[in-house]
């Protein structure tokens, strides 16, 4: 009778075991290659925050402690990045995304031609990041670029001068190049969110008279939100720890002013081989965006229970 | 109910602007690699040289390493798309089609590692790929590209197979095929534009990674693209025109798999990535 209650407990044990393990099989490869190349690092890369490891250094290596951590909290340069840092995340992530959703709510609409103009739109994510770091750098420099003649003639720049190596200016650079490197993946990820939304409901909305803006404030945006959310969150993350058009376009100069704490770790790490100096300042930086994230996530499921 | 013509204009304008600022940044590395020496800054300006030349592209191919860092990153990045399509089609059709215990923390550890700053590894796989002496070697940059690109490219397949039903291999099943066979042979068909979107995107991905490739390998033999065109900034006094027209080379590769990819990718976000 109990047999005959739970069906599933007269299959062969050798065939129940295979069915639980089938999931895991198919999982497998990718996680033993992402445990290893990715978790066990980053737990080094902890312990060697507490480490004193330089590279050309033998006799590095032992534990050390708190002190990396007492040295950074004196170090001038780092707290600099950290600002850096929050003025070129929020302005890159910011306009990136508001180009990004006016892009993808211009491509919702069906149009002759939608398919090349999406195409084309799309094509600098394509562009690898050093490519476009090195391009805009060409594109600023006034001896081989039009960027600074046209902002002359537009009166935003006194003279036809290289604005990367203007320490006002400079970290402008790279933001632009950012901002335009990163319009398209908040655009596909915009418009593929958008073109989710089922049409019926604008159409029902149109019949009870609601007017564009309307129907974007009632329909489009509340459907967007966890998009929204998802994607702000991301870009956020990779763009704070993304210092190749820095690396490439500036160096972090000039004077510093265009340091990011990743092109920092960066710099810690390659020009001077401290690499215990560098998991600290990189463990700090973890730190932060994990708070931010969990802020993000906080705040997205506080939205969605209301809604 | 018909669009006013003063809105049609205004966003066909609009669309047209976009184009114009995604283009404009390519159209002038190719004007500059097609600029002869001489005019190059006497026509620094200008949109198109009175005189345009193919001399820095033959330059390039003939006479410098570009060539080999063109081959170098041809294997890495297509080695790459190769190995991570397979480990994620495997891995998202376990998360799309079996409900079982260890899968909130298999999802959990692949949205972690979107946050790490990979600068903060660069150290550890160092000294770990090091004594293997897979530093300076392609298969080391290759298994480091294929770790990192493996948790997207999952949550990208998964969306994919997540749009097809379920019914299909469970047909396949009662016929007596057993769930990999009907993996193989009904769902992989049916998912060829998302396995070409994670090719695409995977392979343009590696193909642009530079701090990996700067801090991994050292020699000209094993480096790839980014760190050539690096190197060529540093060593020779600026040329910008055979360093543009090495960079609209390196450009192709990469343009070409996104043209013909990105549409798929809008597809399957829009299949599975907005209902999770």
């Amino acid at each position: 009778m109990t047999l005959a209650a739970h069906p599933h407990a007269v299959r062969p044990l050798r065939k129940r075991i295979a069915d639980a393990s089938e999931p895991y099989l198919y999982s497998a490869p990718a996680l033993i290659l992402i445990i290893a190349v990715m978790l066990v690092p980053l737990v080094l890369g902890i312990s060697y925050a507490f480490r004193d490891i330089q590279l050309l250094n033998p006799l590095s290596g032992g534990f050390i402690g708190l002190d990396h951590f007492r040295a950074l909290s004196e170090d001038q340069a780092f707290f600099r990045a950290l600002r850096n840092t929050l003025w070129w995340t929020g302005a890159s992530v910011f306009l990136q995304f508001l180009f990004g959703l006016i892009l993808a709510l211009l491509l919702d609409k069906p149009f002759a031609g939608r398919g090349l103009a999406q195409a084309l739109v799309f094509l600098p994510w394509a562009v690898p990041s050093f490519l476009a770091g090195l391009n805009w750098a060409w594109l600023f420099n006034p001896v081989i670029g039009p960027l600074p003649h046209w902002m002359h003639a537009l009166g935003i720049l006194d003279a036809p001068n290289n604005i990367l190596s203007d320490p006002h200016l400079a970290m402008w650079g790279p933001i632009v190049a950012n901002v335009w490197w990163g319009i398209p993946f908040f655009a596909i990820t915009l418009l593929a969110a958008l073109q989710a939304i089922p049409r019926d409901l604008y159409e029902a909305a149109s019949i009870d008279g609601a007017g564009p803006v309307q129907r974007f404030l009632s329909i489009t945006l509340p459907f967007l939100a966890p998009t929204i959310a998802i994607t702000i969150l991301l870009r956020t993350v990779w763009i704070s720890n993304f210092a190749d058009l820095i690396v490439v376009m500036t160096n972090g100069g000039p004077a510093d002013r265009t340091q990011i704490v990743a092109s920092y770790i960066f710099t810690q790490a390659f020009r001077r081989l401290d690499f215990g100096y560098a998991s600290a300042i990189a463990l700090v930086l973890l730190v932060l965006l994990l708070a931010y994230s969990m802020l993000i996530v906080l705040l997205r499921q506080t939205l969605l229970n209301k809604g | 109910m018909r669009s006013k013509p003063f809105l049609t204009v205004a966003h066909r304008l609009a669309i047209l602007a976009y184009i114009v600022v995604a283009l404009f940044p390519l159209f002038w590395l190719l004007k500059v690699s097609v600029t002869p020496n001489d005019l190059l800054y006497s026509e620094g300006v200008r949109m198109w040289p009175s005189r345009a030349t193919f001399e820095h592209y033959t330059f390039v191919i003939a006479h410098s390493a570009f060539p080999t860092f063109f081959k170098n990153s041809l294997i890495v990045a297509g080695s790459t798309a190769v190995a991570v399509t397979i480990l994620a089609s495997l891995a998202g059709y376990a998360l799309s089609r079996f409900r079982f215990r260890a899968k909130y923390w298999i999802v959990a550890l692949m949205l972690i590692t979107q946050m790490f700053p990979l600068v903060m590894l660069v150290a550890p796989i160092f000294k770990m790929l090091s004594p293997l002496g897979l530093t300076n070697s392609l298969t080391g940059l290759i298994i480091v590209y294929t770790a990192f690109n493996v948790p997207f490219a999952t949550f990208l397949m998964q969306s994919f197979f997540d749009g097809i039903p379920k019914d299909l291999e469970e047909a396949a099943m009662i016929d007596g095929a057993t769930q990999f066979v009907a993996f193989r042979q009904i769902i992989l068909p049916l998912t060829l534009p998302g396995i070409a979107a994670t090719l695409g995107f995977v392979f343009t991905a590696a193909w642009s990674e530079l701090l990996f490739a700067l801090m991994l390998i050292s020699g000209n033999d094993a480096a790839t693209f980014p760190v050539g065109l690096l190197t060529f900034v540093s060593k020779f006094s600026v040329d910008f025109g055979q360093m543009m027209a090495a960079g609209i080379l390196a450009l192709i590769p990469a343009c070409l798999f996104f043209l013909l990819i990105q549409r798929y990718l809008v597809q399957g976000l829009t299949a599975g990535a907005v209902k999770g």
